[in-house]
This record gives structure tokens, C-alpha cells and sequence, in this order.
């Protein structure tokens, strides 16, 4: 029994325990989950524990429950479990105190019953018995229990135990020996039971209080606290209304509790931070709401460190603050980690607007670039006007009167004007050239003054100047010798026939091209009206300086570079290469060409010939009014005629400033050997050089040669100025005898002249007429303007034979670009697309220059030159029948053998390639093709396909 | 300018397309437009027979790549000449392809070719529009003052 009691009661022990705990014990928020002593005591037992940081002040725990209600509560609860405690002990001892007095109770039945048996004994001799009231209860009890167990057990056992006869003596004494032993048994039994009893209560007593227990569940969650906490870098502590610390738990305590208990932060420590934490818990105790904060301490005593402080408000019953419990943990690290992202993310901003800005600049770049582009684009695209629209007749050149000396004066004195440089510019234009020719001299003026520019801009000591004097017709044409001679004969010839050709023309006629600006135009009628003859002249014009020279290897590339074609090359060299550029550009569709020679660190010399009409006596008309109509710009007036033919001018550096020679204009009457033509015209020269901000000087620089030959003409011209009133053509006689002049302008006739004199000689005077207007219609419709293509003789020859072309060609678009190239070009071609058809084609026609396509159907590039090239070797089309053409053999009688002669001159092939296809240069060499030109076909490389190969 | 190369179709076209232009004259007003008219037509019959040759070339072999680098060389010919560079590039690639039998390939560049073909007819449509916006505005004075620079 006693053991069963052991046993519930450690069953409810349990029950309390787990109900102990505070209030917001829910099974699920509990903040203390302690094991159960015994499952596993050892655990803690090996941990050591250091108990040291732990310093309380207990007295103010007291007060705290006391007052705080937490504090009460949890006292309550306490309370609680310990009243709970003693109840259930209460009433275990009541159950056992139960247990017990039944027992005596049934002791004392027994008791009774011996008694009534004796005192039915007694009855029987005495009949003393004891007065029972009915009305008592235990008697009661007592008979109705009493008399059955007597029935059921005793008097059995009396039955067994009794063998006596009953009511004798015997029976009575056995049955009186029988009856003390029962009544032995039954003190024993009482013996044993009040022995028990006290076992009970000594056990009652042993057992544990309830307090003991308590705080050894304390101590064990106290324990485990500081198992948890003994490592953490956390500091507990609470502190009163003051701030006074009441209790501190730290794991690594530097200070004493003597030291702590009962201050505040700011009389422990100093330093930074330390005041900031005593204020931040002030608020808080203010506030009553808890809050957190980070703060960096700089004590003495631990250095520098950041704390996380949490600080909660403790409240008293009242709800007044008490003091705050207040928690801070070390997170120095964190936050120099933290600080250190911060700075990383910081750079990394700062790095990312970097970045942002340096896109924008790119993207500026890019624009800028674009815009680059663009503006290369756009250069471009007035370069090509400039080029094509000279080409195309969409922009015409103007022909217009000027004088040589004027421009060549002009373009100097504009460059001194703005040099910044001790040069000497210095122009000398000799005396053969003539006063006033005909040309574009808008462009002209373009291309001088780029010429010295550029020459000014890379030259730094010494002079830069400008030599102009009339030569031979280029040497580069082909057919020189008979061109000549065709001249020759047309310096003989009456120039009825152009006067025939101007006067007949109409708005549609196209032999109208030869004046293209209004003013030339205007001009040409008057010189129609007064039957003038046209000349050309070839005018050489050096541009020399002193400068930088350029490298020869550098010279190639000079002009090239716009040559390569635009965009690329125009934006990689800027400004510099374009001038050149055009500048060449400019001078060949004119009809001339410009050259450079240059020895390095000594000078260059640019030089460009042009061939420049003269309508010569008619135009030295004593009208100013007209020639103001078409020069208005050089003619200013009525002037001393002798500044015309002056070709010296030497601008000299400011400072060296000198005075007007007044020798000049007594030299420069001198200098008209062949301006007599032009004798009356204005006074620019001498009114520039007398103006008193004028730095002009003249010079007599001519050599004596040039003077004497001068000497010689000054009397004609003084003459021809008399007769003013004559008509051009009396002029023109009196010029011809003057052999000097004749001499000179003669190799320069207009080639259109030296055109209709070769067709006269042929006797088809009408034919040719037409053909000529064909031909300059042509020439308008592929904007060749007649001024250059006139002009240009190297063409010219080409003109009366023309050059037949034949495009052999199976790609349709090629041939119309070809085609509308070549027309513009000046020339008709044929067209043929495939090698069969081009070997046909070159059987039956005589061809100066075949251009073919490699790649063809039927038969290719290759082969047809191939057969073409068997044929011209051998005389015969075997290879070709043989190949499959189908050829026509001329009847003997058809042609002459002459023909067929020339037909067999080797006739140049050009092979048309596309460079991305597999077709080699070698290949095309060694099939008999004389050169090739890449597809896509441009102008410039068709241009210089051409020259190349047409004579 | 009359003659700018347009900026839309800067990608497409290079060059070769002034050259184009500069052939254009009062002899032959429409010069450009004709030939790209014609290109558009060559182009795209030998787009179909392209992609006839695609679909014929499983079977046969040797013959029918030829017909095609036949087909691509035309093709190839006349985008240079127009300057249509990015056609004519992708026809290079399509003729590797050819020359190396590879059908698949072929087939990729069939798609890239037709796209950018597509591509350049719409551009060049754009610059037609353009270019014929500006001769009107142009033509009111185009013929007083065409000589001066």
C-alpha cells in the first residue's frame, strides 16, 4: 500500500511541475523548455557552469516582486502551486488517515464481538449487560455487520474447533483458551497496524517539500540560462528607475558587482556612446515602450564596440515605469561588415553612375560619331555634285571671261590678307598668256587659292608663288601627230563653219552647249555678231613654295585617297585630302590635269594645266558696258590698259612693307607682246597697287629676254588700239600677221574647229555637221559639258573615230549601269550576253576595247577571250567554229584585207570581276584578258579603265 | 542635296547606290528608279528559282548546285551593282553553302536572303518616296540658279 502511494504521488509531483510555470506557458510559446530531472541529469553536470556574471542585487528582486506585476504573478503562481501541492498532500494523508481508522474500526469489531461473546457468557451467569440504544448508529452498524460475520465465520471455526459438548465445562474452557488466542491475534494485528501507521508518517515526513523542489527546477533553468548564454556576446541586466544597474548578467564582465550594482552606465563608464545608451534608456523609460537602438561605444574599457541594445520599460502594478530591462548584444563585426557593404554598395553606385555617364559619353560619342558621318556623308555629297553634277550637265561649268593675271593677283592678295607668316608671295604670269581667256573661273579661283593655302600652311620661311605661262597641248595624247596636223590645217581654215554652226543654232540645238552661263552665252552671240574665231590655249600653272616638301612616298597617295572612294578616307583625313582631291577632281573635268613634284624639307610644285578658250581680238571690244556684262567681277572699270598685261606681282611680308614702284607701270606698258587684243580694259591692277593700304608691289622681274620679245609686238598693239572700231574680223587679220601670236594660239585650237576641219577635209561637210551636233548632244545628255569635252583633247581624236565598245554581259542590271556609265562617259556601247555572242560580235565589228564579264552562260569570259585571242594569232575562227560559234565568215568580197588587218590588231579585253568570286586576276591573264576591273563598276575605275585603254 | 544617299537605307545600300545616282541626268530622269525596278524584277525571279533549286536539290546532286551558283551569281551581280551590299553578302554565304553541297545551309540562307531582300525593297521604296518628296519641293527653283556652286 505504502508503495502505491509512493508511486501517485510522483504522479501528480508531475502534473505540478509541468503546471508550474508562468503565464504564458502555452505548450507552444513556452521561453523555458526545461527537461525533466532525471531524463537526463547528467547533461548539465558536465557542463561548468560559471556562475560569476550573475550579480544581483536581491533586495531590489524582492521589490521587484513585490511590486512589479510580473513579479506578483509569478509569486502568485508560485503560491499557487505550492498550495496545490499541499492540498494533494492533504489529501493523501486523509486517504491513508482513512485507510487506518477503517482498520481500527475493524479492530475494533473484533473487539466488540469477544466482548458480546463474553458478555453472552456473562449473560448466561450474570446476565450483566450493557444498555445499547437502538438509536445508536454504531451499534446499529455493529449488529446488523456484526452477528452475520459472527454467523458466517466464527461460529464456523467454533463449530470446527469445539468438539466438547456443548454447555459443559469443558466446552466452556476450551472455548474460553480459543477465545484468547483470537484475542492474541487481534492485538498483533493492531500491533502491526500501528506500526504501520507510524512507518506512514515517518514516510509522510521524509518526503521532499515542495519548495525544494521548486528551487531546484529554478537552479536547473538558471543552469540552462547560462549554458545558453555562457558564449553569447550578450549582456542582460535591469536597471531601476534611476538607471541604476539592479542586475547584470555579462559573459565577459570586466567589472566587479561592487562596481556595477547600484550605478548607473555613466558613472561605470565613459566615453563616447556611453551617454547616448543612458539617454536612449531614459526615453524609454519615459515612453514606456521598448525599443531598439544601435550604439557605438568608445570606453576605455572595452574599446571600441556597437552594441544592439533593446531596452523594455518594467512596469508596477500601477502601471507606473519602474526601471527597464534592458539587453545588448555585441555586433561590432556586423556592423563594420555592414559598413563595409555599405561602402561597397556605395561604390558600386557611384561606379554604376560612372558607368551611366560614361554610356551617355559613348552614346555622345556615337552620335557625335554619327554626326561625323553624316557630315562625311554629307561632304560627300557635295563633293559628288560637284563631281557628277560637272558630269551629268546637271551643274554645268561656266564659261566665263577672265583675266589670268587678275585671278592669280586676287588669290595672292587674298592670302596675304590673312597670312600670319613672313612669306613672300609672289605671281608671275608670263607674257604669252593671254589677257583674257574663257573658263570657269569660279573654279579655277577655287582651285589656286586651295593650291596656296595648302602650300602657305606647310610653308614656313621663304615664298610661295604662282608661275603661269602657256604650253603645248599635253603631251599624253595619243595621236598627237596627226592631231596636230589636223590643227594645222584648221589654223589655215576660214572659221565660216562654226559661224555657220553658232548661228544656226536654236534653243534644241545642241551645238549651243559650247556656252553654258548666261553671260558666256550672251557673250558668245556678240561674238557670233561679230564672227569671232574660238582658240584654245593651254595654261600651265605652277604653284611653288619652299615649305615642308612632301615624302615621295607619300605623293601616290596624295590625291588617291578620295580616288578610293569617300566616306572612309574623307573622315580618316579630314579636310587636307579632300582639297587635293577635288582640287584634281576639278582640273580633270575641265579637261586638264594636275601634277605634283616635291622634294622633301625643300618645296613642292603643284601644277595644273588647263585648256582655256580665247576668243581673242573680238573680245578686246572697246565696250565696257559688255564686258562688265559678263566679268563684272574683274572688270571695274576703264583703267590704264598696261596694268592688264603686267604678270608680276610680289606681295612681301607686311613688315616689310614697300613702296609702289612707279618703274613698274612704265615696265608693265612694256610687257604686251600679245595682249593687244585686250588692250582697253580696266585699271584693276593699278588701282589696287596705288591704294595707299595696298602692300602690292610691282616688280620687274621679268628677264631681259622676255622684255625684248616684249619690245617688239608694243607697236601693233599700240596700233590695234587705235583701230578699236574695226570689226573682229579685221582685228583677227591684222592679228595674223603677227606671227608670235600665231605661233602660240595655233597649237590650241579648238579642237571642235580642228573636228570640223577633218570633216571638211572629208568632204561630207553636212554629215559632219550633224554628227558633230550628235556628238555634242551626247556629250550634254551625258553631262560632259561641252566647254570640257570641247576642250579636252584627248577625247577629241577619240570623237571623229569613236571608240567602239562592246559589254559582253548576261546580268541585266550590270549592263544597264554600264551602259548609262559609259554613256556618261561619252561613249555608245554594244552589248552582247555571252561569250558566244561576243566572239560573234567581235568577228563582224571592229572593237577598241572589250569590256566581259567572267561568269556568263554558254560560254564565259574566259573562253570567248580565249577564241577571240586564237582568232587574232591565227587569222582564223577554227577554234571558235570549232567551239560551237556559230560564225559568219565574211565573202571575201565584203570587206578589204585592210580591214581585216586592223581587225586583227589585238584588241584590248578587260575582264569584269567581282571580287568575292572565285575568279583570279591570273586566271584572267592567263586566258589572254589584257587587265579587269572590279564589279561593282564605278566611275572612277570604268574612267581610268578607259584612258588606259582607248587611245 | 538631290543626290544624298538616304540615311534609311544606309545599312543596305553602300556606295555603288551614288554611282547609281550620279548616272541619273536630265537624259534620264529615272534612271535609279529603272534599274532598281528591273532588280526588283530580276531579283525576284531568281528568288523563285532559288528556291526551286532548294527544293529540286535533294535528289539530284552535282547539277542542280550549279544551276544554283548560276542563279546566285546573278543575284550577286546585280546587288553589287546597285550596291546592295547586304544582299549581295548574304549571297556569298548562300553560294558557300552551295559549293558545299549543304542544303540545310542553302536553305538558312534562302530565308536570310528573301528577308533581306525584303528589307531592301522596303527601304528603297522609303528612299523613292523620300527622293521624289524632295524633287517636288526642289523642282519650284531648281532651274534658275543650277550652276552655282
Amino acid at each position: 500500500m505504502g508503495c502505491e502511494m509512493e508511486t501517485d504521488q510522483t504522479e501528480d509531483m508531475d502534473v505540478v511541475l509541468s503546471s508550474m510555470w508562468p503565464e504564458d506557458i502555452n505548450e507552444a510559446g513556452r521561453q523555458f523548455n526545461v527537461e525533466r530531472p532525471g531524463a537526463d541529469q547528467d547533461m548539465l553536470e558536465e557542463v561548468t557552469i560559471n556562475k560569476e556574471p550573475n550579480i544581483v542585487d536581491f533586495k531590489r528582486l524582492m521589490e521587484l516582486t513585490n511590486y512589479s506585476d510580473k513579479g506578483n504573478w509569478q509569486l502568485a503562481n508560485l503560491i499557487k502551486n505550492w498550495e496545490y501541492k499541499q492540498e494533494n498532500a492533504v489529501r493523501l494523508l486523509r486517504e491513508e488517515l482513512d485507510n487506518l481508522s477503517k482498520q481500527q474500526q475493524e479492530v475494533e469489531l473484533k473487539k466488540l464481538e469477544i466482548l458480546e461473546e463474553h458478555r453472552f457468557e456473562q449473560d448466561g451467569y450474570g446476565g450483566d449487560k450493557r444498555p445499547i440504544s437502538i438509536l445508536d448508529e454504531n451499534l446499529k452498524y455493529l449488529y446488523q455487520d456484526a452477528p452475520r460475520r459472527r454467523n458466517d465465520v466464527v461460529f464456523e471455526d467454533e463449530k470446527v474447533e469445539i468438539e466438547a459438548e456443548f454447555d459443559s465445562v469443558v466446552y466452556w474452557k476450551q472455548r474460553a483458551v480459543h477465545l484468547e488466542k483470537l484475542l492474541e491475534a487481534s492485538i498483533k494485528r493492531e500491533q502491526v497496524l500501528i506500526e504501520k501507521l507510524q512507518e506512514s508518517i515517518e514516510n509522510l515526513e521524509r518526503q521532499s517539500s515542495p519548495v525544494e523542489e521548486l528551487s531546484q527546477v529554478l537552479k536547473r533553468a538558471d543552469n540552462f540560462l547560462h549554458f545558453v548564454l555562457q558564449n553569447a556576446p550578450v549582456v542582460i541586466g535591469h536597471q531601476d528607475k534611476e538607471l541604476r544597474y539592479r542586475f547584470i548578467f555579462n559573459h565577459f564582465p570586466s567589472l566587479g558587482e561592487q562596481d556595477i550594482i547600484g550605478k548607473t552606465d555613466v558613472e561605470i563608464f565613459s566615453g563616447a556612446g556611453v551617454k547616448e545608451s543612458q539617454d536612449f534608456k531614459r526615453e524609454v523609460l519615459e515612453r514606456g515602450l521598448p525599443a531598439k537602438r544601435e550604439i557605438t561605444f568608445e570606453t576605455e574599457l572595452f574599446g571600441s564596440k556597437t552594441f544592439l541594445i533593446y531596452v523594455e520599460p518594467v512596469f508596477s502594478k500601477a502601471g507606473e515605469t519602474i526601471g527597464v530591462n534592458y539587453m545588448g548584444m555585441e555586433v561590432t563585426d556586423q556592423v563594420r561588415k555592414r559598413e563595409k557593404m555599405a561602402k561597397l554598395r556605395e561604390e558600386m553606385a557611384v561606379q554604376k553612375a560612372k558607368e551611366t555617364e560614361l554610356n551617355k559619353t559613348i552614346h555622345i560619342t556615337e552620335e557625335s560619331m554619327r554626326a561625323k558621318q553624316m557630315l562625311a556623308t554629307m561632304s560627300h555629297e557635295i563633293r559628288s555634285p560637284l563631281s557628277g553634277v560637272v558630269e551629268s550637265g546637271v551643274m554645268k561649268l561656266e564659261a566665263t571671261k577672265f583675266r589670268p593675271r587678275e585671278v592669280v593677283k586676287h588669290v595672292l592678295q587674298t592670302a596675304a590678307a590673312s597670312l600670319q607668316k613672313l612669306l613672300t608671295l609672289e605671281g608671275n604670269v608670263a607674257d604669252d598668256v593671254p589677257v583674257e581667256v574663257i573658263g570657269d573661273v569660279l573654279r579655277i579661283r577655287q582651285i589656286l587659292t586651295n593650291l596656296v593655302s595648302n602650300a602657305i600652311k606647310f610653308t614656313h620661311e621663304g615664298k610661295v608663288g604662282i608661275n603661269l605661262y602657256v604650253v603645248q597641248e599635253p603631251s599624253t595624247i595619243a595621236k598627237q601627230g596627226s592631231q596636230k596636223l589636223d590643227r594645222d590645217t584648221t589654223k589655215e581654215l576660214p572659221m565660216s563653219e562654226s559661224q555657220d554652226d553658232q548661228n544656226g543654232r536654236d534653243e534644241n540645238s545642241t551645238c549651243e552647249n559650247h556656252k553654258l552661263s548666261n553671260g558666256a552665252q550672251v557673250e558668245e552671240e556678240k561674238e557670233t555678231n561679230r564672227k569671232t574665231e574660238e582658240q584654245v590655249v593651254w595654261i600651265r600653272c605652277d604653284v611653288y613654295d619652299t615649305g615642308i616638301g612632301i615624302p615621295e612616298n607619300a605623293i601616290p597617295t596624295l590625291f588617291k585617297k578620295y580616288m578610293q572612294v569617300g566616306a572612309d578616307t574623307a573622315r580618316k583625313y579630314g579636310g587636307t585630302g579632300l582639297g587635293l582631291a577635288i582640287c584634281k577632281q576639278l582640273v580633270e573635268l575641265m579637261g586638264g590635269h594636275l601634277t605634283v613634284s616635291s622634294v622633301e624639307h625643300h618645296g613642292s610644285t603643284f601644277t595644273f594645266v588647263l585648256p582655256y578658250k580665247v576668243s581673242s581680238i573680238s573680245d578686246s571690244s572697246d565696250d565696257p558696258d559688255e564686258l562688265s556684262d559678263s566679268d563684272h567681277q574683274d572688270v571695274l572699270g576703264d583703267g590704264n590698259d598696261d596694268d592688264l598685261h603686267s604678270g608680276v606681282f610680289v606681295f612681301q611680308p607686311r613688315t616689310l612693307g614697300t613702296l609702289f614702284s612707279s618703274q613698274s607701270s612704265t615696265r608693265i606698258q612694256k610687257l604686251t607682246p600679245n595682249s593687244y587684243a585686250f588692250n582697253k580694259c580696266n585699271g584693276l591692277l593699278l588701282e589696287d597697287s596705288l591704294s595707299p593700304s595696298s602692300n602690292i608691289t610691282y616688280k620687274e622681274t621679268r628677264s631681259d629676254e622676255d622684255a625684248n620679245s616684249a619690245a617688239g609686238p608694243m607697236e601693233t598693239s599700240y596700233e590695234l588700239e587705235i583701230s578699236d572700231n574695226l570689226s573682229s574680223a579685221e582685228k583677227h587679220e591684222k592679228s595674223v600677221p603677227n606671227t608670235d601670236l600665231v605661233g602660240r594660239f595655233h597649237p590650241y585650237v579648238h579642237p571642235s574647229n580642228s573636228l570640223r576641219a577633218k570633216h571638211n577635209v572629208d568632204e561630207n561637210l553636212e554629215t559632219c555637221v550633224t554628227y558633230q551636233g550628235q556628238a555634242q548632244a551626247q556629250a550634254r545628255t551625258d553631262g560632259i559639258s561641252s566647254e570640257c569635252s570641247s576642250s579636252n583633247s584627248p577625247e577629241i581624236p577619240k570623237g571623229d573615230l569613236k571608240p567602239k565598245i562592246l559589254l559582253v554581259d548576261d546580268n541585266k542590271i550590270n549592263v544597264m549601269v554600264t551602259k548609262s556609265m559609259m554613256k556618261q562617259l561619252g561613249h555608245n556601247i554594244d552589248v552582247v550576253h555571252n561569250g558566244a555572242e561576243a566572239v560573234r560580235a567581235v568577228q563582224s565589228n571592229n572593237y577598241h576595247l572589250v569590256l566581259m564579264d567572267v561568269c556568263m552562260p554558254v560560254m564565259d569570259g574566259l573562253e570567248a577571250t580565249r577564241l577571240i585571242r586564237s582568232y587574232e594569232e591565227t587569222g582564223s575562227w577554227d577554234d571558235a567554229i570549232k567551239a560551237g560559234v556559230d560564225i559568219q565568215l565574211p565573202s571575201p568580197d565584203s570587206q578589204s584585207n585592210s580591214q581585216l588587218e586592223k581587225t586583227r590588231k589585238r584588241i584590248p579585253i578587260i575582264a569584269m570581276t567581282a571580287n568575292a568570286l572565285s575568279e583570279s586576276a591570273d586566271e584572267c591573264y592567263a586566258n589572254g584578258m589584257d587587265s579587269f576591273v572590279s564589279k561593282p563598276i564605278t566611275f572612277q575605275n570604268m574612267k581610268q579603265c578607259l584612258q588606259q585603254y582607248l587611245p | 542635296m538631290k543626290r544624298a544617299l538616304c540615311p534609311v537605307c544606309s545599312g543596305s545600300i553602300d556606295e555603288q547606290f551614288l554611282q547609281l545616282q550620279q548616272l541619273q541626268d536630265e537624259s534620264s530622269p529615272n534612271f535609279v528608279s529603272e534599274v532598281v525596278n528591273i532588280y526588283f524584277h530580276e531579283s525576284e525571279k531568281l528568288l523563285r528559282n532559288l528556291r526551286e533549286d532548294c527544293l529540286v536539290v535533294v535528289d539530284k546532286e552535282f547539277s542542280d548546285y550549279k544551276k544554283m551558283g548560276i542563279h546566285l551569281n546573278q543575284f550577286m551581280g546585280s546587288s553589287s551593282s546597285i550596291g546592295a551590299q547586304r544582299v549581295r553578302n548574304v549571297c556569298v554565304a548562300f553560294r558557300a553553302a552551295s559549293e558545299q553541297n549543304n542544303r540545310a545551309g542553302c536553305l538558312r540562307a534562302l530565308e536570310l536572303l528573301e528577308y533581306e531582300y525584303c528589307y531592301l525593297k522596303n527601304k528603297l521604296h522609303e528612299l523613292f518616296q523620300i527622293e521624289q518628296q524632295r524633287i517636288l519641293a526642289a523642282g519650284v527653283r531648281y532651274p534658275q540658279q543650277p550652276n552655282n556652286p
